[in-house]
């Protein structure tokens, strides 16, 4: 049932879809200076591997695809976890979330 | 597979050994469990296990993690003085130990979700080390550039992944072979290959995905930047080189072109911005990213010997750097200056650790008799075997280029005036680690079939 509801959208319109949001996320992480909306932008990337792995998934009817998706998310929690923890050290010693202020290495 | 199991309950042991108060015999137990982690892994030579289909310990595989187990060992050595200081002396070993378990998976892997699990328990845990001095902004900086740049190359590892998986239905590296060899090479396909080509070579820091490197590492602990520069460039130039030669050597002639370029625009950016370095640190980072361009010199041979000439190189190249990093830890906590103007003129009251300094530099350098020659000789024969004498020419003069800066800091110790002539202390943990890693560059100089043949 799913899967043929799946089917009823072709192929090609979800690597559309998943490109373009991958291309935003992309975007979001290279020109915003927030570091917050820097996260929620690779998130949007791979967020867009998941739909893109879900849909490959279907149509190839191989679960291998749908489990992969668990390891991304769980991944990429285990990720946002650990980057939140660094942006709270770094808020504590500059008082600010804008990517800007992390200039003082360079050469 | 022991060792994936041993390292493991090591570093789970790690963490209960603060609840327990078992701190004083917690670093001699990871010695102990390293050492025996190596053992299992050495009896598993020529005898491959496919666990799954999902991990495949063939001879590869043992090789480079036995060499993982060897650098990390010493890494221990050189790092246990330095964390002993630390309220958290637990929390940083096991996270070490857990990334350890992560650059073994990323160098057996037979199965794409493997290698991404692998990488991330690596990634993880350094992200967090780059950023453990929680006080120091540029600490706090390193690491949070290091997760960026990190977790924004694993978005474009894991889209190549979809799209190989898309094209093959199967995330097996022998079934992607299979598909790949017999002509399924749409679009998508090689699309798939050059986005895993950007996501590794971020991981290792090729240009132009190079630029967070000198930031991370400068700002990192020094004894993080240390493990940074040699264990997590050795696992991930053999899980680069495992998932190229496995599976995409077929269409080699689409992904090689590019690599080429990028091979020698790293070379270039690593050496020229090595020379303009004031600090120590830093320049140690440019010329690890100048030493990556001539590993993947071998990865664009695609030919028999790539193996073995990547596992020297990265092998020599780690000996040579913990003792470079280990000196540049001594020498700038006791000076407090990370800058090659620290080192001068502190051959006459410490022979030994210029000494070593001496032979790690030539070693970097590639300079006979150190193993640092070979390691370039083999990846240059292999090239010219393959017929690339051009790439070959331009490396050389790459090569030239780094001459130079390393031997700055040999004239800076042997030929400018002393500032002052009290001699510096050098703990007995860190004195054998120098001991051991200048022997090994000598000896692995003299006699290179040592390691080669086991490949």
């Amino acid at each position: 049932m799913m899967n043929q509801a799946i089917h009823t959208i072709p192929l090609d319109w979800y690597t559309l879809l998943s490109s373009i949001l991958f291309c935003i996320g992309v975007m979001g992480v290279l020109f915003r200076r927030n570091a917050i909306i820097i996260f929620m932008s690779i998130e949007l990337m791979l967020n867009a591997v998941n739909l893109l792995l879900v849909a490959f998934s279907a149509y190839h009817n191989d679960a291998a695809g749908q489990v992969f998706v668990f390891f991304t998310m769980a991944v990429a929690a285990a990720e946002i976890a650990v980057g939140l923890a660094i942006l709270v050290v770094v808020y504590r010693n500059t008082k600010s979330t804008d990517i800007d202020v992390l200039n003082r290495l360079k050469g | 597979m022991n060792t994936l199991i041993i390292l493991s309950v090591l570093g789970v042991i790690t963490l209960f050994a603060e609840i327990f108060r078992f701190r004083k015999g917690l670093f001699p137990l990871i010695l102990i469990g390293l050492a025996a982690a190596f053992t299992f892994t050495v009896m598993d030579y020529n005898n491959p296990q496919v666990y799954f289909g999902m991990m495949n310990f063939d001879n590869y595989a043992v090789v480079f993690s036995s060499a993982i187990l060897v650098i990390a060992f010493l890494w221990f050595m050189m790092a246990q003085n330095y964390f002993l200081q630390e309220t958290s002396v637990t929390d940083h070993f096991a996270l070490i130990l857990f990334s350890l378990v992560g650059a073994v998976v990323m160098v057996s892997f037979n199965n794409l979700t493997m290698l991404f699990l692998g990488i991330e328990i690596l990634s993880v845990s350094v992200y967090v080390l780059a950023a453990s001095d929680k006080s120091n902004v540029l600490s706090n900086e390193s690491g949070f550039k290091y997760f960026l740049m990190g977790s924004f190359a694993t978005g474009f590892l894991l889209f190549g992944i979809t799209l190989i998986y898309g094209v093959t239905g199967s995330f097996d590296l022998t079934t992607i072979h299979q598909h790949i060899s017999t002509g399924n090479q749409t679009g998508m396909a090689l699309a798939g290959v050059l986005l895993l080509l950007v996501g590794l070579s971020f991981k290792s820091s090729l240009a132009p995905f190079h630029f967070w490197a000198p930031d991370v590492y400068e700002g990192a602990p020094t004894t993080i930047t240390t493990y940074m520069a040699t264990v997590v460039k050795m696992a991930a130039f053999a899980a680069f080189f495992r998932l190229f030669s496995t599976c995409f050597a077929e269409i080699a002639g689409h992904w090689t072109q590019v690599l080429w370029w990028m091979v020698i625009i790293t070379l270039f950016i690593g050496n020229v911005s090595a020379v303009r370095q004031k600090s120590l640190k830093r320049m140690l980072a440019y010329s690890s990213v100048a030493h990556a361009g001539y590993i993947a010199i071998a990865i664009v041979s695609m030919s028999a010997t790539s193996a073995s000439a990547i596992f020297y190189y990265t092998l020599t190249y780690s000996i040579s750097s913990i003792t470079a990093f280990t000196i540049l830890f001594i020498v700038s906590r006791h000076k407090n200056s990370k800058d090659i103007s620290a080192f001068e003129g502190i051959s006459k009251a410490n022979p030994l650790v210029s000494f070593a300094m001496t032979v790690a530099m030539l070693s970097l350098a590639g300079i006979p008799p150190t193993a640092g020659f070979f390691a370039k000789y083999f990846i240059f024969f292999t090239a010219i075997h393959s017929g690339y004498t051009l790439l070959v020419l331009i490396a050389i003069v790459a090569a030239l280029i780094g001459i130079y800066y390393y031997f700055r800091v040999i004239i800076a110790m042997y030929f400018k005036p002393e500032q002052q002539l009290v001699p510096i202390k050098v703990g007995i943990l860190h004195r054998i680690v120098l001991i051991i890693t200048t022997i090994l560059t000598i000896l692995l100089g003299i006699f290179p079939d040592l390691i080669m043949g086991w490949l």
